[in-house]
């Protein structure tokens, strides 16, 4: 963490590092859409049924996880200043043990198997030990500035995640059944959704969010200690609920609420206060993704308060749709829109300079086609949100969002086949 | 002495009240935020396709531009290169992505004359994110490296800067 660190100024990494995980990413959002429409309402009956964990998963490891990997190659070098060494070839092994292992421990969780559970154990296991040790090493060298400083916190929380996840499937690997498998089931989720992936996303709006929209900066306290508030605020919430103590669990995991409210409010804000004028899909997501996040903290504020609410078996899928489908997809999509065209543009003005006419960004993915699939994408929240409550809406809700799901997914291909198709001028 | 002051400059410039000493780092951030507004007005004339104010707007922003890679190029990257000895280090990165803003100023100019909309707006959107994030490596590294190892030289530096045309 020497002044130095940030000099080497890499440039970014070969393209395939960070694309083959953002050109993946939506295929699992598909097959998410496929169990909905598969399963169909019985879904909803518990949130502990197996279907249930297969959907989260292809979600939130699949969908999330492999975007938000595959923004952490991209982002490493050029906002820490930290570039993974032999970047593609550790890409390549965490890709090629992900993958598979999403694949695995949905199916497994679907055909009830432990085999295939015990095949995923491996395969998760391996490819995130070969993430976390690479980033490690990397991030020992990192610029210290906010964004680099809360990847740390968010990639231990990665690996909090991960651990309990392996602990919790080897229950279904072998069937022994954990005394505390319902504790140890929220502390997982806790690590995952709310450190690796919340904090991640808060750090990282540091950066894109004045950057792309020109706003004023997160005011400096706010930017320096929100991740390791956060990550303070979970080991307590963690040492709380690990230690039955019944009355500080609700005042930590309110904390946590709380902070993450503010940075949804202080974001809107100062997404009003932007100098640049022109709207843009990215923006809207990102409002949309905000919006959806206070809501989920709302909704999550009043189960504490209302016993019938939390009881309620609808409830988490409720919370689970509006804090994954709402907030974390929108903003993962918003950015993909961005960081996709821009990299296509990137590496093909640095072949084509001279040659070529270099395609612009919205020659490399047009705004008509992100605005027809970010309207899908707005629709379909709400109705999953709704199905809950009304559980026939499953359908038109999972068939909207897999649309979006494979739009997204068409989008990005179109995008690198024009990288592609110019590619060939040079050759 | 010099060291001492350093670290001095930059503890009082983390604090926000207490800005009374001028750092490199200030002087060519403030210097970003100024470009940034003028890129955001041609922006949005041209989404407006009032293309007359564009066109005057645009200019404007190229100008500012220009001025402030000269400030870089011509004062700012040599004196850094000769304290540190390093000429094909960051500076050669930052002159490289110049070059490549530069391309974009042409594509966006080219626009301008032909009234091109769509055209205009792509080539914004993709020189607003390689300038930001050209922008985020200067404010957040080499002009705090600028103001250390300039140490007390940099007020001098800052004079240099203001002086070019
Ligand atoms: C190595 C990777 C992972 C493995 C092996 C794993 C495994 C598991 C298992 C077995 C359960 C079910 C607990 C039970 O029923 O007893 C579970 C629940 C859950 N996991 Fe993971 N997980 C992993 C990563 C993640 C990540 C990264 C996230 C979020 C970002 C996540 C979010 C969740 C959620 C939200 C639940 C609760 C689902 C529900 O209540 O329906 N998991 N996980
Ligand atoms: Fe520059
Ligand atoms: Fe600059």
């Amino acid at each position: 963490m020497t002044p130095q660190a940030g000099l080497s100024f890499e440039q970014a990494p070969p393209i395939l590092v960070p694309f083959r995980f953002f050109l993946s990413a939506p295929v699992f959002g598909v097959l998410a859409a496929l169990t909905l429409l598969w399963q169909g309402p019985a879904l909803f009956d518990s949130r502990w049924m197996p279907p249930a964990l297969a959907l989260t998963h292809l979600m939130t490891l699949g969908f999330l996880g492999l975007a938000m990997l595959g923004a952490m190659f991209q982002m490493l070098p050029v906002v820490a200043g930290a570039p993974i060494s032999r970047a593609n070839s550790v890409s390549l092994g965490v890709f090629g043990l992900l993958v598979p292992g999403v694949l695995t421990l949905a199916s497994g969780f679907l055909l009830v198997s432990p085999e295939l559970i015990r095949l995923a154990m491996g395969l998760l296991g391996s490819g995130f030990t070969l993430f976390i040790l690479a980033v490690a090493v990397s991030l020992k060298r990192a610029a210290n500035n906010p964004t680099s400083r809360g990847m740390r916190f968010a990639v231990l929380a990665l690996t909090v995640t991960a651990t309990f996840g392996l602990v919790l499937a080897s229950n279904y690997g072998w069937g022994w059944w954990i005394a505390n498998r319902i504790q140890i089931t929220s502390i997982h989720l806790a690590w995952g959704l709310l450190g690796w992936v919340g904090v991640l996303v808060v750090s990282v709006s540091y950066q894109v969010v004045p950057m792309f929209q020109l706003t004023p900066a997160y005011p400096k306290p706010l930017s320096a200690w929100l991740p390791p508030g956060l990550f303070v605020l979970l080991l307590l919430w963690t040492a709380f609920t690990l230690g039955n103590m019944e009355a500080l669990v609700p005042v930590a995991g309110g904390a946590i609420a709380l902070a993450f409210a503010l940075y949804a409010g202080v974001t809107l804000r100062l997404q009003t206060q932007r100098r640049r004028k022109i709207s843009d899909v990215t923006l809207l997501f990102w409002r949309y993704g905000m919006a959806a996040l206070l809501l989920v903290l709302t909704l999550w504020l009043a189960g504490q308060a209302v016993p019938q609410l939390d009881n309620w078996p609808g409830y988490p899928f409720l919370l689970g749709m509006l804090f994954i489908g709402g907030f974390v997809v929108s903003v993962v999509n918003g950015m993909l829109y961005k960081i996709l065209p821009f990299l296509i543009w990137f590496h093909l003005q640095s072949r084509l300079t001279g040659i070529a006419k270099i395609p612009n960004m919205k020659e490399i993915l047009p705004e008509k086609a992100m605005r027809r699939q970010m309207r899908l994408h707005f629709a379909a929240v709400p109705l999953l949100a709704l199905a809950p409550l009304m559980p026939p809406l499953i359908y038109p809700a999972a068939l909207i969002f897999g649309v979006s799901m494979l739009l997204l997914e068409t989008n990005l291909i179109f995008a690198f086949g024009v990288y592609r198709r110019n590619l060939k001028l040079v050759s | 002495m010099a060291i001492y002051k350093n670290v001095r400059q930059l503890h009082e410039e983390e604090r926000p009240s207490g800005k009374f000493m001028e750092t490199i780092s200030e002087y060519l951030s403030s210097d970003h935020h100024r470009c940034d507004d003028l890129f955001a007005l041609a922006e949005e004339l041209a989404g407006d396709g009032k293309w007359e104010r564009t066109a005057t707007e645009f200019g404007a922003f190229l100008e500012s531009m220009r001025h402030h890679f000269a400030m870089e190029e011509e004062v700012l990257f040599p004196t850094f290169e000769e304290r540190t000895g390093m000429s094909m280090g960051p500076t050669q990165i930052m002159r490289m992505e110049h070059q490549q803003m530069r391309g974009l100023f042409d594509a966006m100019a080219q626009a301008v004359e032909k009234r091109d909309q769509d055209d205009f707006l792509g080539q914004a959107e993709t020189l607003l994110v390689l300038m930001q994030q050209h922008n985020l490596k200067e404010e957040q590294i080499l002009y705090h490296m600028a103001d250390q190892v300039l140490g007390g030289e940099a007020r001098d530096v800052i004079a240099r800067l203001r002086a070019v045309a």
